[in-house]
């Protein structure tokens, strides 16, 4: 069966897949940046991509461009570059990551990263602000601003027909047929109704087979680790979204878990421990990292960076192609305010998520780059174990900054965590 | 609500109503929101930096300015992960040790770690805990129907709380309180610019403060007491430099690092609690009351590092702040951990070097207690700028 599967080539397709297209898009951003053509920064949570694709404007995403420094074991030598510009130490190593990519004229360990033509933000992080600003004032370029109002309170999400709802949709929609004028100014094309159908078609595919990957992963043993396979698959969720491509790698993951999961055939580790992920990775020794927890046989199972990262895509929303522009306004409100959802008021789905995934443990990781993942979690934490008893461990570290990630330290907690977890079991079998 | 709760100034000479101020700016007790809960008032308290009062008020409630305090956050500090301002820790604080009591809580999207306030407050305490999403994107046509929409979503929730419906009337009312306030605050701004030999900074600032956390018109009766006696002040002019401080607009600097300022410099404008005078000029009050609020907001504003608006670039407004207060240097602060403070600070620096304009640049935090290194330095910087 083994053999077959192999041959077959759908086991660990996603993987393959993922990297090779990674490597294209790069490869294609460096196209753009020789040919001096139009490009888009953009973020993951509400990235427009929808729109952008429409006017065939490539989109680069500095968060996922800093992040490759820190995987590549080299962003220490961009944070320093940034330093010694002015930024201090305090502030978010992806934003003095990207200054210094722009300093050295868009050099980049994967290829040339484009300068921006125009750049489109939400209000998801407020970073992703204060980092537009930097490009507003560097390149002089338009800086396009959605600001798509979260939740307002603990359980108080409103939905279609709710006044409130309709309110922040009307704000939405407005800003969205702005930005449109906008990407015509940019471009010197129409805007073509019929293309942006295409783009949200493949959208709906690339969503819904992101919704069904992650709840394939309630299987036993579980399908893919959250940790590192989600991050392969994360990126093609923002890099290819609206896109056939997109469509066709989704579509083959599914295929892919639907599987894995027929077959009984789980992630490389022996898994002993099932775990969700609450904050953003260890970059900067991002294998070692999972390392700690796979040698005790914990995989991830879900994580709440799969879905704030995604820009909320994990809820599946489906575009109405009879009603485009309403629908992309509704969806892109849910979508990123459920991303918001997922950094702020997370802890209600996590413990619904214990029985689901059958998880034995919480990892919390918040980190000293980003306050909007990390500010509450050491709250959050409080009130999951108050609801639940349920294992969890709190680890600091970093993002991208080395000089913030002890490993030992981060070893040392993890082991207790797991000889507790192992004592859990023990005590649990003993009962009965 | 009729009883007073803040009168230990009235009558007094000057010297003495601004050590009443004082004193009550660095009680972590707030004895005036106390007194206010005790005749059985409400209290809605709403985080940094600029809030529509008005609303609260216009439902009978105090609106109390949530700002952090000197205190160690020892319950807090478990809520909390590393690397964060003091202004976070510190204000959760405050209403976990029972210092402050609230009917309400809202937080604003002003930074990453801010817009986390709504959940961790809700999570820990029963009463209505929210966000109120002022808009990021001010240059859309759209952005002042969203804000009155938004205001008026936060309009019924304050009904539902007050068991009252607030009218029109009601509101026009508050906009006229709130509206004398604002113009008491720029004839006190106005001293400091003119003539800040007669008003030093920490004094300047006691005097405002203290309107967050006392009806605004109880703070409008203290200023129309002590703004003549100011201009009747008997002090000579000194030989100091003139200053704009900026980073002040959330978390506060002590008030003994703005007196140790004022020592050696004149602040002749700032950007302290900067909210208070988020609102330039008058809101007219005829018309949609809360469409004039939300109009104000957008089109009639100061700025902050944490508003976003494409017609006001930070460096190009801390230029005309500069200009405008003839100053001749800046002070440019942020408190530590202050993501929007600190990425702000390169910009400022980076254009007042293309301009020459002289800049001290420093962090604070609002449980300093030593300002013996930082006096030194700012004293040899004045000093560089005095005699080169």
């Amino acid at each position: 069966m083994t053999k077959k599967i192999l041959d077959d080539g759908i086991v660990g397709r996603g993987n393959r897949d993922g990297a090779r297209l990674f490597r294209e898009w790069f490869s294609s951003l460096g196209d753009v940046a020789e040919q001096e053509r139009n490009a888009a920064y953009v973020f993951v949570m509400g990235s427009m991509a929808e729109v952008l694709r429409t006017f065939d404007i490539p989109t680069v995403f500095p968060e996922i461009n800093s992040l490759q420094t820190a995987v590549r074991r080299v962003a220490h030598e961009y944070l320093n570059e940034a330093e010694d510009y002015g930024y201090s130490p305090d502030i978010c190593g992806y934003v003095k990551a990207d200054v210094a990519v722009q300093l050295r004229n868009g050099q980049h360990p994967m290829g040339r990263i484009p300068k921006p033509s125009i750049a489109v933000l939400t209000n998801a992080c407020n970073t992703y602000i204060k980092w537009a600003e930097i490009w507003e004032r560097m390149f002089d370029i338009p800086i396009f601003t959605l600001d798509v109002p979260g939740t307002r309170t603990a359980g108080g999400q409103t939905w279609q027909g709710d006044p409130h709802f309709e309110n922040d949709r009307r704000y939405v929609a407005a800003q969205i047929k702005e930005l449109i004028s906008q990407c015509e100014t940019l471009t010197g094309q129409k805007f073509d109704i019929d293309k942006l159908r295409e783009v949200l078609g493949h959208t709906n595919t690339m969503n819904q087979g992101w919704q069904r990957v992650l709840d394939l992963n309630q299987s036993h043993p579980s399908l893919f680790n959250a940790l590192t396979d989600g991050t392969v698959y994360l990126g093609v969720t923002n890099g290819f979204k609206g896109t056939a491509v997109g469509a066709q790698y989704f579509t083959d993951l599914v295929e892919e878990m639907e599987y894995k999961a027929e077959h009984g055939i789980g992630t490389l580790t022996d898994e002993k421990y099932r775990l969700i992920f609450v904050g953003v990775p260890c970059y900067p020794i991002f294998r070692r990292f999972n390392e700690m927890f796979t040698e005790w046989g914990g995989t991830f199972v879900n994580s709440t960076y799969l879905w704030f990262a995604s820009g909320g895509t994990n809820r599946g929303f489906e575009y109405d192609l009879n009603r485009p522009l309403e629908s992309l306004a509704e969806g892109v409100l849910i979508s990123v305010r459920d991303a918001m959802d997922s950094m702020f008021y997370q802890d209600r789905i996590l413990v619904d998520m214990i029985e689901e995934f059958g998880v034995d443990g919480i990892v919390y990781h918040p980190i000293k780059s980003c306050r909007t993942v990390s500010t509450g979690l050491a709250d959050n934490r409080r009130s999951v174990m108050s609801n639940y008893d349920i294992a969890t461990l709190f680890i600091e570290s970093d993002m991208m900054d080395r000089r913030v990630v002890s490993e030992a330290q981060l070893k040392n907690r993890i082991d207790a965590f797991f000889e507790g977890l192992a004592s859990r079991k023990h005590k649990a079998a003993m009962a009965g | 609500m009729n009883d007073q709760v803040f009168t230990r100034w009235q009558g007094k000479p000057l010297d003495e109503v601004i050590y009443e101020c004082r004193e009550l700016l660095e009680d972590i007790d707030y004895p005036t929101v106390r007194r206010w809960r005790d005749a059985g008032g409400k209290v809605v308290g709403h985080f940094q930096v600029y809030f529509p009062e008005e609303i609260v008020h216009a439902a009978g409630m105090l609106p109390f300015k949530v700002r952090g305090a000197p205190l160690e956050a020892t319950q807090a500090t478990s809520r909390f992960g590393s690397y964060l301002c003091s202004i976070l820790k510190t204000s959760l604080e405050l209403v976990l040790s029972e210092r402050i009591k609230l009917d309400m809580f809202v937080t604003h999207p002003i930074c990453d770690a801010a817009r986390n306030l709504a959940a961790i407050w809700g999570r820990n305490f029963s009463y209505p805990c929210q966000i109120l999403y002022l808009p990021q994107n001010a240059n859309s046509s759209h952005s002042a129907q969203y804000l009155h929409d938004e205001y008026n979503r936060l309009k019924q929730d304050i009904e539902a709380l007050a068991d009252r419906p607030i009218t029109d009337d009601d509101l026009r009312h508050s906009l006229q309180v709130f509206n004398e306030n604002r113009s008491l605050l720029r004839q006190l701004y106005h001293i400091k610019r003119e003539t800040p030999w007669l008003l030093p900074a920490d004094e300047a600032y006691a005097l405002m403060a203290v309107g967050g956390f006392i009806p605004r018109e109880e703070h409008n009766a203290l200023l129309h007491y002590t703004l003549p006696l100011i201009e009747k002040r008997d002090m000579k002019q000194q030989d100091k430099i003139r200053i704009v401080f900026e980073g002040g607009f959330c978390e506060q600097p002590p008030l003994d690092l703005i007196r140790m300022m004022s020592r050696s410099t004149y602040v002749v404008d700032d950007d302290f609690m900067i909210g208070m005078r988020w609102i330039l000029d008058d809101i007219p009050t005829g018309g949609n009351p809360l469409r004039n609020l939300a109009e104000a907001y957008l089109e009639n504003s100061s700025y902050s590092p944490v508003q976003h608006d494409l017609r006001k670039p930070k460096e190009k407004m801390l230029m005309e702040r500069i200009k405008n207060a003839n100053a001749g240097a800046a002070v440019i602060t942020a408190a530590k951990m202050c993501e929007p403070g600190l990425e702000e600070q390169v910009t400022y620096v980076r254009t007042l070097d293309k301009t020459g304009i002289p800049y001290f640049v420093s962090e604070f935090e609002e449980n300093m207690t030593s300002f013996d290194h930082l006096e030194i330095q700012l004293e040899t910087f004045v000093e560089n700028l005095l005699f080169n």
